[in-house]
C-alpha cells in the first residue's frame, strides 16, 4: 500500500533546499534516525542539482511506502531534459566526483536502498528508495 | 549491522571510561576501535553517529544546542563518508588491474621469450629489465642452419601496455621470417612494412639488427634510428662506434635500409643496448655513454653474461633501485681460437 504525499518542482536552485525539506520532513516522520536523514537529505539534493543543472526544469515527487512491517521512503526525480547519453559513464565511480561536482548519481545509489534510471530523447526518470530500519 | 550494535556499545563503554580516566590506554584502544571500523567499510559518517548515540546514552539530558550541532556534524560528513566508500570501490579496482597488468606482463615474458644461442665462436649475455611491469624494450636472437646468429635489440617509442603490444608483432612479424632470410637490410625492410601496416600513427620502433656470421666473422649490421653499437677492439683498447643509416620502423613503409658489415677480430667485444642504458638519469644530469662504456672495458675480463649483470647493478644503484626507463645491454665477445 502507498499512497502519493507531495511533489516540489525544481526550477531555481533554491528549490533545491525546498525539495530536502520536505523530503527531511517526511523521513522524520516516517521514523528514520538522523544519519538516515541526513542520508536521503544529500540523495534529493544530488537528485535536484542533476535536473537544475542539467535539464533546468524538473519534479522531485515523495512517496511514502508502507509494506508491513516495513516502512519507506520512494523519491521521483523527473525531467524533460536531454536526457543521458551513455549511462553505464554517469553510474560509474569517479565519473562526476573527478570534477569535483559532488557524489553523482552512483552516490545516489549508495546513499538509497534501490535504485533505478531511465533516460531517454524524452528526459531522465530517477526512482530511488530507502527503507527504514526498525 | 549486528556487529555494528556491539561495536556502538564498546564505544560507548571506551568514551564512557576515557571521560572518567583520561587514561591513555583507553586511546589506545580507541585506534584500535577506528582500524576495525575502517576494516568492516564503516564510514565516517556513521563514526560521527556513534558518538553522538553514545553521548545521549551517557548524558541523557544532553544540551539541546549540542544536539543540534551534532546534526549539523552528520550532515557536513555524509559527503564525506560516500568519498570514503567510492575510494574503497576504486582501490578495489586498482588491485584488480594491478593484478590483471601482472598476469598480461607474465604473458609478454612468455611471448617474447628468447634462448641466447650457444656457439663457439661468440660468448653472448644480455640483460633486459622494464622500469614498469610491461617491457617497451625487445631483444631477439635467431641462429640459422649454418649456425650463424642474428641479434636484434629494439624499443619501442612509448611505455607500457600499447608498446608491449607492439613488440609482441614484432616478434611474431620475426618469427615467420625463414631461417635462410636473416640478413639485416631484408630484416629491417620487412619489418618496417609489417609495423607501417599495423600500428597506428605515433608509434615508432627503433631497432638495431645484426648478423654475426660465426665462419667469416663478419658482423653484419643494420639500424632504424636505433643507438649505435659500440665494438670495443681488443688491439687499440678503444671502443668503435658503428652505426648505419635508416629511419625508425613505421614512418614510412618504402624506406630501404643500409646494411654495412665490419670484421670482428679475436677478444673484440660488442655492445648493444637501448637509450634505457645510455640516457638514464641520476641527479638531474644524463649519465654519459662514455660512463657506461668505461664499466664495461673494466670488466671486460669476465663473462659476457656477468659484464651485462654487473652493469645493471651498478646503474640500478645509481638510479636508487627505481628504473626510470626500460634497460636492455647485450655483450658479445669473439672467443679466441685458442680458448675453443
Amino acid at each position: 500500500m502507498k499512497e502519493t504525499v507531495s511533489s516540489v518542482v525544481i526550477k531555481k536552485e533554491w528549490d533545491i533546499v525546498g525539495a530536502r525539506q520536505a523530503g527531511r520532513q517526511l523521513s522524520q516522520e516516517l521514523g528514520f534516525g538522523s544519519v538516515d536523514q541526513a542520508r536521503i537529505a544529500t540523495a534529493i539534493s544530488e537528485l535536484a542539482r542533476n535536473i537544475y543543472l542539467y535539464a533546468k526544469e524538473g519534479e522531485i515527487t515523495f512517496e511514502e511506502l508502507y509494506d508491513l512491517p516495513k516502512v519507506g521512503l520512494k523519491i521521483i526525480a523527473k525531467d524533460k531534459g536531454p536526457g543521458i547519453n551513455d549511462l553505464s559513464a554517469v553510474m560509474e565511480d569517479g565519473y562526476s566526483t573527478s570534477g569535483g561536482l559532488g557524489a553523482g548519481l552512483p552516490g545516489v545509489k549508495r546513499l538509497m536502498d534501490e535504485f533505478d534510471l531511465v533516460s531517454d530523447e524524452e528526459g531522465t526518470k530517477v526512482t530511488t528508495i530507502k527503507w527504514a530500519r526498525p | 549491522m549486528s556487529s555494528l550494535r556491539s561495536d556502538m556499545q564498546d564505544y560507548k563503554d571506551l568514551l564512557s571510561k576515557y571521560l572518567e580516566t583520561k587514561d591513555e590506554a583507553i586511546l589506545y584502544q580507541a585506534e584500535q576501535f577506528s582500524k576495525q571500523s575502517i576494516q568492516q567499510n564503516i564510514s565516517p559518517d556513521e563514526i560521527v553517529n556513534v558518538h553522538y548515540q553514545a553521548l545521549k546514552d551517557i548524558y541523557p539530558d544532553l544540551h539541546e544546542q549540542i544536539e543540534g550541532s551534532f546534526k549539523f556534524l552528520i550532515e557536513t560528513m555524509i559527503s564525506y563518508g560516500l568519498a570514503y566508500q567510492e575510494h574503497q570501490v576504486l582501490r578495489e579496482k586498482q588491485i584488480e588491474l594491478k593484478s590483471e597488468i601482472g598476469v598480461a606482463a607474465n604473458m609478454q615474458n612468455t611471448l617474447l621469450k628468447t634462448s641466447v644461442p650457444k656457439t663457439h665462436a661468440i660468448d653472448i649475455g644480455v640483460k633486459s629489465v622494464p622500469a614498469r611491469e610491461m617491457n617497451g624494450d625487445y631483444h631477439h636472437f635467431i641462429k640459422d642452419e649454418q649456425g650463424n646468429v642474428g641479434v636484434a635489440v629494439a624499443d619501442v617509442i612509448g611505455k607500457g601496455i600499447p608498446a608491449a603490444f607492439c613488440m609482441s608483432m614484432i616478434k611474431f612479424a620475426m618469427e615467420s621470417f625463414s631461417e635462410n632470410q636473416i640478413y639485416p637490410q631484408w630484416i629491417l625492410d620487412s619489418l618496417n612494412r609489417v609495423v607501417s601496416r599495423n600500428v597506428e600513427q605515433g608509434m615508432f620502433v627503433t631497432m638495431f639488427y645484426g648478423l654475426y656470421d660465426v665462419y667469416t666473422h663478419q658482423f653484419y649490421y643494420a639500424s632504424a634510428g636505433h643507438e649505435p653499437c659500440f665494438i670495443l677492439r681488443n688491439e687499440t683498447r678503444e671502443f668503435e662506434e658503428i652505426d648505419a643509416k635508416g629511419l625508425l620502423l613505421g614512418v614510412e613503409s618504402a624506406v630501404k635500409y643500409e646494411q654495412l658489415n665490419t670484421s670482428i677480430h679475436e677478444g673484440d667485444l660488442i655492445v648493444l643496448l637501448t637509450d634505457g642504458v645510455t640516457e638514464c638519469r641520476v641527479d638531474g644530469r644524463f649519465i654519459e655513454q662514455e660512463e657506461v662504456l668505461n664499466i664495461i672495458k673494466e670488466h671486460e675480463h669476465l663473462n659476457s653474461q656477468e659484464i651485462v649483470e654487473y652493469v645493471f647493478k651498478y646503474f640500478e644503484r645509481l638510479q636508487d633501485f627505481q628504473l626510470r626507463d626500460d634497460f636492455t645491454l647485450v655483450v658479445m665477445k669473439r672467443n679466441s681460437s685458442l680458448s675453443v
